[in-house]
């Protein structure tokens, strides 16, 4: 518990991790306040914000009749971060009891677990997705599925690593010899003692999530019309950028800002890690 | 050294045999009837009977794989649902445009991320280090289409409208015949994928700076070019090969997503207007293609790997 919290006390006396907290802070209060917040804001001052409003022209298949621009940035966000979130999640959760599993068992259900990993590893995690959502149709469910299920080979290589560097510690050995079952071994001292790099892994996988949900939505295969999304508006509002250029920069500036700010703590969290690990060799 | 090159070889012709039996069971995913699936509830049953002969829907699954694995291995890829035409013509002038974005995108950022890194190296601590480390941080967490659109908005239309934001590729005339319209799908996976290279040949040349071997070379009298062309870059090139690699094989998803901002008449615009369409066999072929690429790309990282990593020439066997 103690060495968790000082990877994070380290990490937070980093500059970049004090900027990235703020740019994420803020774009997920602007995410999750902004559905309820855009109504009651627009009805007021929608021109002085919106610019003129947009008739999209049927290419992107959405349905408005000049549906205010800024209404629907602010609402854009929600499922995105919603499906960010559980995506990265689920990846992290399965990813890091695979490589537990994997590195404290070894043998055969180590080479099994880790040739499943090498298979989802031979595709681009979005054409992963691609292939399932193909098949099943681009929906909510299956998006969270399909980019969890893509994170959690990546994670578990982390994982895996991370165990094998503890496996063969004295308090593992103490614990097997008092008999604990496997899976307490692994939740009460594997798990703490890994915590380190699976912070930097959930970051990072945080990072990616949005990338891919909003790229799915922006491609027109995540989240779909008429709902307002970010990656999606994008798309929408493309084909009038000259004549209506806030459809698209309000939320290419969102994702960017959110992406860089969750960088920059898992940047600060990586660097943290690191030094710890440096000290204890030295 | 070559029994271990020959086991990542073997490895790599399973994975790829097991992505082939992942790519099939997918098509089992398509629920219910899967010709109903891709032709619509208002199909016939004319031509839902068509279908199933066409993709051979009446055999044993068992019989339906090894059907299609042979096709894939003598290249028939399929018959495209869409345009009735054979997926592998379909394919074959997409597969050389797709080829052209992704060899000039390699091949730049590599230069171009060895060249920072290096410079940065040298410079550790001063301003253009700071400046350089700071931006590819921030580059490196934007997706694809963020970094795209930005140009898109910069280089194409609202500040200098300078660029083609679109590929206009009249049939019969290859891509490459208009260079100026490959500048911003090129410049797009330059970017994101330069700033992994910059930040790993920054780390591993600093690392290679700090060295006894360099500082010897130093204090030898070796003039400082010569140091760091001779003694420093051979061992930093090594480590970075790897990722370079890695940085390059993730290239073949994301050039998806760029061909689609860009309309740019490649492989990865193809998927994802059979994606759309339900298009399954173009979806089986392009998504076997894009991970055969991804598959060899990190055989030749992880060969590269072992070929220039003494130590890993007896390590990497796990």
């Amino acid at each position: 518990m103690s060495t968790q919290s000082t990877v994070f006390r380290r990490a937070l006396a980093l500059p970049q991790a004090r900027i990235g907290l703020v740019l994420t802070a803020a774009v997920v209060l602007l995410a999750v306040l902004g559905p309820w917040l855009g109504p009651w804001l627009t009805g007021h001052e929608t021109t002085a914000f919106a610019g003129k409003p947009f008739r999209p022209d049927g290419a992107a298949g959405t349905d408005g009749l000049g549906r205010d621009v800024f209404t629907r940035f602010l609402a854009g966000g929600a499922t995105l971060l919603l499906y960010a979130a559980l995506a990265t999640a689920l990846g992290v959760v399965l990813g890091t009891a695979l490589g537990m599993v994997a590195g404290y068992s070894g043998g055969r259900l180590d080479s099994v677990i880790m040739r499943g990993n090498d298979v989802l590893l031979s595709f681009p995690q979005l054409v992963f997705a691609l292939l399932a959502i193909a098949m099943l149709g681009p929906q909510g469910w299956l998006l969270v599925v399909v980019i969890g299920i893509t994170h959690a080979p990546r994670v578990a290589r982390v994982a895996r690593q991370a165990t094998v560097a503890v496996a063969g510690s004295d308090f593992i050995r103490a614990a097997q010899m008092y008999a604990m079952p496997r899976w307490r071994i692994l939740l009460r001292e594997v798990l703490p003692n890994i915590t380190g790099p699976l912070m930097v892994e959930l970051g990072l996988r945080l990072t990616y999530s949005i990338g891919y949900v909003a790229s799915l939505s922006f491609l027109g295969l995540g989240v779909q019309p008429p709902a307002a999304d970010w990656g999606l508006m994008i798309n929408e509002n493309r084909i009038a950028l000259v004549v209506q250029p806030w459809g698209v920069l309000l939320p290419v500036l969102a994702i960017a800002v959110l992406t860089v700010g969750t960088n920059l703590i898992t940047d600060s969290l990586a660097s943290a890690a690191a030094g710890r690990e440096k000290e204890v060799v030295a | 050294m070559v029994r271990l090159i020959a086991r990542r070889l073997v490895i790599s012709v399973a994975v790829l045999w097991l992505v082939t039996l992942l790519v099939f069971v997918a098509t089992l995913l398509l629920p219910g009837d899967p010709a109903r699936a891709i032709l619509g509830q208002q199909a016939t049953p004319e031509r839902i009977a068509a279908l199933h002969a066409q993709l051979g829907l009446d055999a044993p699954v068992w019989e339906r794989y090894l059907n299609w694995l042979g096709g894939v291995v003598t290249g028939d890829l399929g018959t495209s649902t869409a345009s009735q035409g054979p997926v592998a013509e379909l394919l074959g002038g997409r597969i050389a445009a797709s080829l052209v974005l992704l060899v000039l995108a390699a091949v730049i950022s590599t230069a171009a991320g060895l060249a920072l890194g290096t410079w940065t190296a040298l410079r550790r601590g001063r301003r253009a280090d700071h400046a350089v480390s700071g931006a590819s941080l921030v580059v490196a967490a934007l997706p694809e289409f963020v970094i795209g659109v930005a140009l898109v908005v910069l280089l194409s239309t609202t500040v200098f409208p300078l660029l083609p934001s679109v590929t206009l590729a009249p049939p019969g005339e290859p891509v490459w015949s208009r260079p100026s319209q490959l500048v911003l799908p090129v410049l797009t996976l330059v970017l994101v994928v330069a700033p992994y290279i910059t930040r790993m040949m920054r780390a591993t040349m600093s690392e290679v700076l700090d060295s006894g071997y360099v500082e010897m070379a130093r204090l030898k009298g070796i003039p400082e070019r010569l140091v760091i062309t001779r003694h420093a870059l051979p061992h930093a090139i090594g480590p970075v090969a790897q990722v370079i690699a890695i940085q390059l094989a993730w290239l073949a998803g994301g050039v998806v997503v760029v061909e689609f901002l860009f309309r740019y008449p490649g492989v990865g615009q193809a998927l994802i207007d059979a994606v759309n369409n339900r298009d399954v066999e173009v979806v089986q072929a392009i998504t076997l293609l894009i991970a055969a690429v991804y598959i060899v790309v990190n055989l030749l990282a992880d060969i590269v790997g072992i070929l220039t990593n003494p130590k890993l020439r007896s390590e990497v066997s796990r």
